[in-house]
């Protein structure tokens, strides 16, 4: 149970933050409007090149295999619900490291993504 | 009732796409229907790859002994055995696709307006996990992952920005 949850909280933490970072760097990429492949590819070279990239990529890295570690002890359906906790994680990131001003509207539906994952939770066999 | 929900999100992507860096290099941006036509199919490409690659993973660890992690031996047998096998390697691959979607969608559209969106993989992998994996799902379980989207579906709707912006 404890590794368990340890894997969950490692699949949410290390996966929100990943993110954020890929997000930073794409926004540095700036909008992709060719779609070619060779365009794409081209994107992509771009986008190793920023240091955000790796520190996001490795994070992903980390909560993937807490993912796959988690999938081995429980189903599918079980995992990727609760990992919507991240949505919980960002938001007070967001607030408490990037100072963004969260209205409540957007806490209201914070509490609404714990309930549901409360829900997945008590509902599991 | 969802469209409702989600419609000052789904009318302006574009407007609040170049969140760190605008005007300069967009000046078009906010009259781009195209802007909301690739976005729209590259989040359809999301919402269908990272179901399909997780519910594939999934496939791929039942069929390995639980991962103790305390069991350092133990741990190198899984991993062997993870990666041999097909289902495994098919998940990381959709999962790849949804990483390249993701990455193309985040180039020009908010990551608060992309994370929401993306919230009916939620439903996905729960349909997935039922009808593919036959994983019994309470219907409490259910209820749960509806509640899930109606919340990120609640927080897609606030404003995306609420930070100054510094340059």
């Amino acid at each position: 149970m404890i590794w368990e949850v340890g894997l969950l909280c490692l699949i949410v933490l290390a996966g929100t933050s990943g993110e954020l970072c890929v997000t930073r760097a794409m926004k540095t990429i700036g909008e992709v409007k060719d779609f070619r492949p060779a365009a794409l590819v081209r994107v992509m070279l771009r986008a190793i090149r920023v240091p955000w990239m790796w520190v996001g990529v490795s994070l992903m890295a980390i909560a993937f295999f807490a993912l796959l570690g988690a999938l081995s002890l429980e189903n599918v359906s079980f995992v990727v619900p609760v990992t919507a906790l991240s949505y919980a994680a960002g938001t007070l990131g967001g607030e408490v490291f990037l100072g963004e001003h969260v209205s409540r509207r957007r806490w209201a539906g914070v509490l609404l993504v714990c309930a549901g994952v409360t829900l997945v939770f008590i509902g599991r066999k | 009732m969802p469209m409702n929900l989600n419609q000052d999100v789904i009318d302006a992507p574009g407007d609040y796409a170049p969140a760190l860096h605008k005007t300069e290099s967009h000046p078009h941006i906010r009259s781009s229907a195209g802007l909301h036509f690739k976005t729209y199919i590259l989040i359809l490409f999301i919402v269908i790859f990272a179901p399909v690659g997780n519910v594939l993973l999934s496939k791929g660890m039942k069929t390995v002994d639980p991962v103790k992690l305390h069991d350092t031996e133990g741990l190198i047998h899984i991993f062997m055995e993870v990666f041999s096998s097909p289902y495994i390697w098919l998940g990381i691959g959709f999962l790849l696709l949804f990483f390249v979607s993701y990455l193309l969608v985040l180039s020009w559209a908010d990551y608060s307006y992309v994370q929401p969106a993306s919230s009916t993989s939620y439903a996905v992998v729960a349909l997935l996990g039922h009808f593919a994996l036959r994983e019994p799902i309470s219907a409490l379980r259910w209820i749960g992952v509806l509640v899930i989207c109606l919340g990120v579906l609640v927080v897609g709707n606030t404003h995306p920005r609420t930070t100054e912006r510094h340059r």
